[in-house]
This record gives structure tokens, sequence and C-alpha cells, in this order.
């Protein structure tokens, strides 16, 4: 079984909102991207998104922007973000999920990236520029591998795109809070409930929340459509602050526990 | 032609890349832009303005002195440089404001490199009373201040983008950014035949009107089609707009050029069909400028208009079909040609439309006195002089040494 599936099981059983978060790869460097996901992993964070940096990341904030710049920077490519998943599919147990812009993934060879992809242990990937109109055979093809093609929905897809996309999709659903970029927001927008309504009325598949979220009181005061939140620019934020690779990890750490009780 | 197909391909390149919050909007857009094709009104109102307010139609000017240059070839030059504001953007610009008004949008947003398209789109925003916000790398703000004067003059905002390499690709970003989150009152005009579909099928349409007005122009003043057109590539929507009325007369040699800059090293040039490699871009799949991890690399040419690393699907498509043939000429060569055209006609045309003349370095010798050559004068150098004037008295003091 794909270990994201098997993770929104055991969030079920628990009756438990899930955590993803969200990493740009290789910022400030690999080492430090690796040392955060296990520190995470142990603090009980459900998933992990590792970032590809791109050089034109349109649909993301300042933050992650900087945070692709600073890992281009370090010459951070796709095979390294490959690498790095495979490294950490042997020290954590929580699902692995890429997230890349598709020029990266066009450019290194889509089939190439599948089997790289499977034999890394990857269980999800999220390109968002790839919308359900391009997705097709890209996803039939990473679903062959055991691999999920995760579909964004916004406050923006009319009724027939959310129709189509819940027939497509496998995993979850990344249903984003605003009509607008990455970047944390003092609070979840009305759009947000409507969005996870409408689409939790057409399907049982999970549904995770993403853009926005950096507050613990935002999940908080959440209603339950949603079975998980996605949190991204607020850590990398605090990946940005510096420091040594253990106090980076400590940062989080700390950052994470609010969400805990 | 028929191209693109359904989904915006042509052939293979074209498509929707874009985050799934602007696949509303680029539905609605085709939507409405389909509505409005087939609808008389939309064309009689474009072209009323295209009349009466931009001074079209543009004249086809048959250039005697430059023809003497060479003894070859007759040349004749389409005046877009003539049109208000000072080149073709203004074509497609009016069409989209037009269609933004149709479709109840408040407020125009654009990207600008050299700030054409900003004054363009600062232009007709002002006539047709929208909120107007231009996007510009502050390099380019920089580089281009009487530009950014014009627009603010004409009552848009500019804002600076700081982000990436600070010029038209980092502005084209930003401006998407920007759409995606304000996308129910916003309409986005982008300034080339690039981003996703339905934008390289549309501005190649509102810019058609330079060809078949050439078409019609050359055949009333001399019984028969060019031999050849020639026409600057950067982002392509002039080229295209050129070529258009003329791919099926398969006697006539079009010809797109685009900007080898210093050299054909990566980052020294702008060349993406005859340099780069398949790639996606600001939401459609076409040739691109980029490394081999397929990060996208800066760009560089003299003249900011060609100062791209992607470049339109449908000239991606013209490349792999052979209709159309790809060159780049360097910047000096564009330079030697923006002087040629000074000295010979009087007239000053932009660096990018200097890159169309200087091919005819290349082209002349290959033709007869029988041949009819048409050159796309996509814009007036006006705007481009202080530069050239630096550039030459630099080039000056390295020869003195």
């Amino acid at each position: 079984m794909n270990g994201i599936d098997q993770s929104f099981v055991h969030l079920n059983t628990g009756k438990r909102k899930g955590m993803i978060i969200y990493l740009t790869a290789g910022d400030p460097d690999l080492e430090t991207t690796e040392a955060i996901v296990i520190e995470m992993a142990r603090r009980g964070v459900d998933m992990v998104e590792l970032g590809v940096p791109f050089s034109d990341p349109v649909a993301d904030g300042p933050v992650i922007q900087a945070a692709s710049k600073r890992a281009l920077e370090n010459g951070v490519a796709l095979q390294d973000v490959l690498n790095l998943a495979g490294k950490l599919r042997s020290r954590v147990k929580i699902p692995l999920l890429i997230m890349s812009y598709y020029n990266p993934l066009y450019s290194y060879g889509l089939s190439r990236f599948i089997d790289s992809a499977s034999y890394n242990g990857v269980d999800g990937v999220i390109v968002p520029d790839l919308p359900l109109e391009e997705s097709e055979v890209f996803s039939r093809n990473l679903k062959k591998a055991g691999i999920h093609f995760i579909y964004f929905l916004a406050p923006t897809s009319s009724d027939t795109r959310i129709m189509k996309t819940v027939e497509q999709a496998s995993g979850f659903i990344y249903c984003i809070s605003v009509s607008g970029i990455t970047g944390a927001r003092d609070e979840i927008s009305a759009e947000a409930d409507i969005l996870l309504d409408k689409v939790r009325s057409m399907t049982e598949i999970p549904l995770a929340l993403g853009f926005g979220i950096s507050r613990s009181e935002q999940v908080k005061s959440m209603r339950n459509q949603a079975n998980a939140v996605i949190i991204g620019s607020a850590i990398m934020k605090l990946v940005e602050q510096g420091g040594s690779r253990e106090e980076v990890a400590g940062r989080i750490g700390v950052f994470l526990d609010q969400f805990k009780s | 032609m028929g191209k693109p197909d359904q989904n915006g391909y042509f052939g293979i390149f074209g498509g929707r890349f874009v985050p799934e919050t602007l696949m509303s909007a680029l539905l609605e857009l085709e939507e409405s832009y389909r509505h409005c094709k087939n609808d008389p009104g939309y064309w009689e109102e474009l072209h009323y303005y295209f009349k009466n307010y931009s001074g079209r139609p543009t004249p086809l000017y048959y250039a005697g002195q430059l023809t003497g240059r060479y003894g070859k070839a007759k040349i004749y030059l389409k005046r877009e440089d003539l049109n208000h504001t000072g080149a073709h953007k203004i074509n497609n610009t009016l069409g989209q404001a037009l269609l933004a008004k149709r479709m109840g949008k408040k407020r125009i947003i654009a990207e600008t490199g050299a700030g054409q398209h900003g004054v363009a789109t600062a232009t007709v925003a002002t006539l047709f009373g929208f909120e107007c916000v231009i996007y510009m790398g502050e390099e380019d703000i920089k580089r281009q201040e009487l530009n950014v004067f014009r627009m603010k003059l004409l009552g848009a905002e500019v804002i600076p983008v700081v982000s990436g390499s600070k010029t038209l690709k980092d502005a084209t970003n930003e401006a998407m950014r920007d759409w995606v989150s304000n996308i129910k009152n916003t309409h986005y005009i982008i300034g080339s035949a690039v981003g996703p579909h339905p934008y390289p099928a549309m501005v190649r349409d509102f810019q058609a009107v330079i060809g078949s007005e050439t078409r019609g122009q050359i055949l009333a003043s001399t019984g028969k089609l060019p031999d050849y057109l020639l026409a600057c590539v950067g982002g392509g929507s002039n080229a295209i707009g050129f070529f258009y009325q003329f791919l099926e007369d398969q006697q006539v040699q079009l010809i797109g050029v685009e900007a080898a800059g210093r050299d054909f090293n990566p980052g020294n040039h702008a060349a993406s069909l005859t340099g780069g490699r398949t790639g996606v871009l600001h939401g459609s799949l076409s040739f691109l400028l980029q490394d081999h991890t397929g990060q996208v690399s800066p760009a560089h040419s003299i003249s900011a208009g060609l100062d791209y690393p992607g470049v339109g699907p449908e000239h991606a498509y013209l490349k792999e079909s052979g209709r159309v043939k790809y060159v780049a000429v360097s910047d000096s060569e564009a330079l030697k040609a923006f002087e040629l055209l000074a000295e010979s006609e009087g007239i000053i045309p932009a660096l990018e439309s200097a890159h169309a003349l200087a091919y005819l370095e290349k082209l002349m010798p290959l033709t007869t006195t029988e041949d009819l050559v048409a050159i796309c004068l996509s814009g007036r150098g006006d705007k481009d002089v202080a530069e050239v004037s630096s550039f030459l008295s630099a080039r000056q003091e390295v020869e003195k040494l």
C-alpha cells in the first residue's frame, strides 16, 4: 500500500488532522533539509513534501521564492532531491512527496523521473503548474509505478472541474485555501470552507488544505472537512533565520509543538 | 491553418501549464474570446480604434535608398513604427482591452521589458477607464526611465520587480502572481504571442492585421506577393502577425530573426529557437533557454524587447514544420543596421526591428533585382537612442585604444 494511503488510514483511525510540511530541498543545504525531515518525523509530522527549487516559481510567494533562489545558488537540482528522498527513505517511515514545477521534470525526462522516484521510495508527486488538462498521461504512468499524482483544486475551480478532478484524483486532493500564491496569512478565508464543503460532497478522498496556513489557531478553528493541513512558507521562514543544523531543526520543532495540544 | 487545436496546441507546442487557480480565468478568457472572434461588432469596434486612434493602416513603404545600397531585391518596410505609441504593441493591447471591457473586468495588469508594451497597455487602460498596474524589472526601470515616466503620466502604477534577474521574465512571473491573486476583477494583457492558451492564438489574431494589410498593399503596388518576409522574434508577436496571412503561400519565404546577443554562450544571447531546446515557461511548451537541469537561463540582447528566454509556441511549431526559417543576428550587426536605416532612409528603427534589418546583409546577396523583400519595422527607435549613443561612444573608446 502506498505510504500516503496508509497515513490517511492511520489519521482516520486516530480521528486526527494530519500535518504535511513543505521544505525547499537544499536551503540552506541538503544536509540541513535531511536533518529537518528526520526531526519532523520524530515530532509526529505526517508527510513531507520535498520542494525542487526552480528559477521561476510563479505559484509561490516571496518566502519560497527566496528559499528556491538560495537552493539554486547551492547548485541543487532534481537529481539531488531524488537522491535525498532515497537517503531519507531508509531513515524515516513517513510518506515523502516531491513537489516540482514542470520544467525540471520535463527536462529530466518524465519516464526517467518516474523510475527514479519509484526507486527512491517517493509516494507522491505535486506539480503546481500541471493542471488536469496537461497531466493525464503523467498521472497514469505515476500511478502504474505506485505513486500518487496530487491534483489541486482552488476556490476558483468550477463544479465541472471539481467533478473531473475527483474522478482522477488519488492519494489526496490539495485544496488551495485562497485565490493567491503561497505565503502566510492571518486567517483562513471563507472561500476555503466553501471549497472544502463542495469537494467533500463529491468525494471521500482525503483533502489537504494549503496556502497561507501558519498558525495553530487557524488549524484549531478549522472545521472538519480537511483531513490534513499543509504548511510551507512558515517553515521556510524559520529556515531562513539561519544557524546551525541543530538550531534550525530545534526551531522548527518548537514551532511544530504549538500544533500538538 | 486551424491552429491551435482545442487544447491550445500547435503540434506538440503550446498548452496551458499554469496553476489550477488560473485555469478558470483562462477558460473564461477562451470562451469570451471565442465569442468575440465570431462577433462582427467586436471587430468593427476594434478596427474603429485601429483606424481612428492608432492610425492604421500603417504604410508599406518602398525603401528606395536602402534598396540602392544593396542593388538587389526591392525592399519594403511595413511601418508599424508609425502606430500610436510607436510600435505594433498597440494592436494587441487594443484588442485585449476591448475584450476585457466585454468581460466586465475593472483592472488591467501587464508585464513590460523595455516599457513599450507597458506604455501601450497604460494607453488603452486610460482610453477605456481601467485601473492599470504594470510590472517591470528593477533593472529595466533603470534602463528605461523615460518609458516609466510615460506610463505614470498615463495613470498607471509601475511596480518594480526585484525577484530573479529583475528583467522581463521576472516581471512576467510577478504579473502571473498578481493575476492568481486578483483573478475575479483583473485581466492580464500579455504583451507577446506567448503564455498559456488562448494567449498565443489571441495575440496572433490581433497582430495578424500587420500581415493582412501588407498582403493587400504589396499586391496593389506590385501585383505580386513578396518573395521574402523578415521580422524580428523575441516572444514573436510582430513576426507571427506579419507571417500569418502568408503561411499558405508556399512561394513566400518567411524568416524570423532572433537576437544572438554578444555571442552564443549561455546568458549572452536571447535566441530561444536557434539556441535553446524545448521546455515550459510561463504556461506553454515551446523553445526555451535553460541549463541542463531545466532551470531557465537569463537572456541577453542589446534590445530589451528581445531580451526574453522563451518564444511563442506557434513559432516553435513553424520551426519544426520548416515553414519558417529562424536565424539570429548579433548585437553589433543590429547596431550597424540601426545606423544604416537612419542614414539611408531617415528612419530610426527600434533596436528590435534593427535585428530584422540586419539580416539583409546575409539575405540580399542571394536575391535578384526581380525579388521583393518585405520587412516588419515593428517599432520606432526613439526609445533606444540613449542606449545606442552610449554603446557607440563606448565602442569608439575601445577603437581608440
